[in-house]
């Protein structure tokens, strides 16, 4: 219970990185879902139906790894394709 | 009640290696570096993030639970609620759209839409809504809505009351505060509850090997086997309801890819068709034509589906030559909730459409809406429903209580717990045994607010959070094991008593209702005299839990029932705690507590 300052700068990280991070992460998803060969409606759809799944999954590594600096390069590196896959959906911009 | 109970129980139970104990936990966490204080084993973090995301959404989701495990015959409790409308047997549902629809005619003249829901065998009234004629292009669009009498078609003239809808709606947007904020922080909730449900299972690690183990006769061990088994059986049940929750509203927690996909409301029309049956009302040609007869368009619908399998009316410009009339099938006949209908001109009454296909990924979602809802059940599944979800709220109950019953034992002096202490204790009394009252409360607020008051509805509801609010000063004022004994016995005293309240203010009496076969009012009076019983049950487990301790005997009589008083709080309250005795993780919650103020009593 004795949480130093040092302390709980990481723990704040990862609090952040879990609710905020794993938001945007899920609806970086769920635009990226545009870019597979399906109709839009299903596709937007899919993308909402499995967004939650993944955001708890995103809060759940948050929490699991070893440190917040890994938790935020996991959550980058997941966003990484998800985002190119969203930026080729939404013709180059820079997705949401 | 334990069985879900004993889960969040277990999944806590490994959090509390810290207190010492040695627990399964710890015999699992990685030898390998033990000395090492810095990384934790995964159980041991996914043991704080269930238990820290369960605690900070729990109080929030206990609520949800209970108030939408109600909701499950909402559609009874709002006609008890409305004790002026006299039951009536079934009539047939084409006649009854017709007369109706007649009467929308003139109370909802003008407009450009209007719904019309038809009686089932669990509502005794028709309902509709309509859109206001706008007074001005561009106004805020505006409903009216009223109940009608099936038989007669007129208007019923009822208390006005929110009836079951309060709980339905409470239970995903709250109250006092706007619509999209109370769903936004129900879906907050949600998610917590998403995540404390996959970290809970995560720290339990034994727990499909529980659910297949059963020890008879082996004492504490074979409560631990059952409980676990109890629990994890109501595990899918309890993911199932969180997640589709969320799957309800996801259009407005994940509107991303719909705002990437679509530019327009027009484009928007080809994913609203898929999963939406509303119809959205056209441009008025501006000719008149009178509304073909609505009951033959129900007819043939009842000629596709069965007789009773028909819902919903939905007319679009009634009385204008473009009129449309959508007819859909009641929640019952199927488990999905994507749009099927059939569409008809509703000028010459001929069919132009039916609409009963949906995309895959629409599918899903209609099925995961359909399972939260539980619309499609029966009598018997809906009461299975029922009492899943009641132990669903046990879980969150127990897993709240849990929390202090844990830190208890290592307060250190249990005289004057720390203020987050007494703040998480306090709001678990409120929350748990205060909520109860407050819904009872509600009831109660139906039968005795003057039926002429203004804004009546409202002052049910505003009775609602007083109660509850005063629950929570009661539970403040006196100590915290006192509060759970008297808050559940005053809140079965005020559920048992109800059925008499009505007995006594309306001219529908159980035994009347029985004798004429009314089983949705006399449903009611049945289900609050058992959830009365439920209560009774906590409050003596309550009352009777004696902490076990050893060291205790040795002290005097007079320091032990002391030490009982003192022993306060989670132990053998709310739903089932003694769960927390049989975890196998030591023992018991009041336990240590006693112990301690036992021998400072000697």
């Amino acid at each position: 219970m004795s949480l130093t300052i040092p302390a709980v700068v990481p723990l704040l990280s990862r609090i952040v990185a879990a609710i905020v991070g794993g938001y945007g992460l899920a609806a970086l998803f769920s635009v990226a879902v545009l870019a597979l060969p399906m109709t839009r409606p299903q596709a937007v759809l899919t993308g909402q139906l499995a967004s939650f799944a993944l955001y708890a999954g995103a809060v759940i590594w948050v929490f699991a790894v070893r440190s917040a600096w890994r938790a935020w390069v996991g959550l980058l590196v997941a966003a990484a394709p998800l985002l190119l896959a969203a930026g080729l959906v939404t013709r180059g911009g820079a997705g949401l | 009640m334990t069985p879900a109970a004993k889960w969040s129980a277990a999944a806590d139970a490994a959090k509390a290696t810290e207190a010492a104990e040695a627990t399964e936990a710890t015999e699992a966490a990685k030898p390998a570096r033990p000395a090492k204080p810095k990384p934790r084993g995964i159980r041991q973090t996914m043991s704080d993030l269930h238990t820290w995301s369960g605690l900070l959404a729990g109080w929030l989701l206990y609520a949800m639970f209970l108030t939408g495990t109600v909701s499950y015959f909402k559609e009874e409790l709002s006609d008890w609620m409305r004790p002026e409308v006299a039951w009536q047997a079934q009539t047939d549902a084409g006649e009854v759209a017709q007369r109706v629809a007649d009467h929308l005619g003139q109370v909802a003249a003008g407009t450009s839409q209007w719904s019309l829901t038809l009686p089932t065998e669990r509502s005794n009234t028709a309902s509709a809504f309509w859109r206001m004629p706008q007074a001005t292009p561009g106004a805020r669009r505006t409903f009216g809505s009223a109940n009608f009498n099936p038989a007669t078609g007129q208007e019923v003239k009822a208390r006005d009351t929110l009836g079951g809808e309060f709980f339905y709606r409470f239970h995903f947007q709250f109250y006092y505060m706007p619509v999209i904020w109370g769903r936004w922080l129900a879906g907050f909730c949600a998610m917590f509850m998403l995540v404390a449900i996959v970290s809970g299972v995560i720290t339990h690690k034994k727990i499909f090997v529980d659910f297949f183990t059963f020890r008879w006769g082996k004492g504490q061990r074979s409560w631990l086997d059952a409980h676990n088994a109890l629990s994890v059986f109501g595990l899918p049940f309890h993911a199932m309801i969180t997640y589709t929750g969320l799957v309800t509203l996801m259009a407005l927690y994940m509107p991303w890819g719909d705002q990437a996909a679509y530019k327009s409301p027009a484009q928007r029309q080809e994913l609203n068709m898929q999963v939406n049956a509303f119809l959205q009302p056209g441009k008025a040609a501006g000719v008149a034509a009178p509304l073909a007869p609505v009951d033959a368009m129900v007819r043939e619908a009842q000629a596709r589906w069965g007789k009773d399998q028909v819902g919903r009316v939905t007319v679009t410009n009634p009385g204008d030559s473009s009129a449309r009339v959508a007819v859909t099938p009641g929640d019952g006949s199927r488990v999905s909730m994507s749009p099927q209908y059939l569409l008809f001109d509703g000028v010459s009454g001929k069919l132009i459409e039916v609409h009963d296909k949906v995309g895959p990924a629409a599918e899903v979602r209609g099925v995961m809406y359909a399972l939260h809802l539980g619309r499609f059940s029966d009598l018997q599944l809906r009461w299975l429903y029922f009492i899943v979800s009641l132990a669903g709220t046990a879980m969150v109950g127990t897993g709240l209580v849990m929390w202090t019953v844990k830190r208890r034992q290592q307060l250190p002096d249990p005289q004057r717990p720390y203020f987050g202490f007494r703040l998480v204790e306090r709001l678990n009394i409120a929350a748990i045994a205060g909520l109860s009252i407050a819904m009872a409360a509600y009831l109660w607020a139906n039968r005795l607010l003057p039926t002429d008051l203004a804004a009546r509805g409202a002052g049910e509801v505003n009775v609602f959070f007083g109660v509850w609010g005063a629950t929570l000063l009661y539970a403040m004022a006196r100590p915290a094991r006192r509060a759970w004994i008297e808050l559940l016995w005053a809140g079965a005293a005020v559920l048992a008593l109800l059925p008499v309240l009505n007995a006594l203010t309306t001219a529908r009496p159980f035994w009347r209702s029985v004798a004429v076969g009314d089983w949705v009012f006399a449903g009611v009076d049945l289900m609050l005299w058992a959830l009365a019983l439920l209560h009774v049950m906590l409050a003596l487990k309550a009352q009777r839990h004696k902490p076990r301790v050893k060291p205790a005997r040795k002290a005097g009589p007079r320091a032990v029932e002391r030490a009982k008083d003192d022993a306060v709080a989670g132990t053998g309250t709310g739903t089932g705690a003694s769960a927390g005795t049989g975890t196998g993780t030591g023992p018991g919650p009041g336990v240590a507590g006693s112990a301690t103020s036992a021998r400072e009593g000697a």
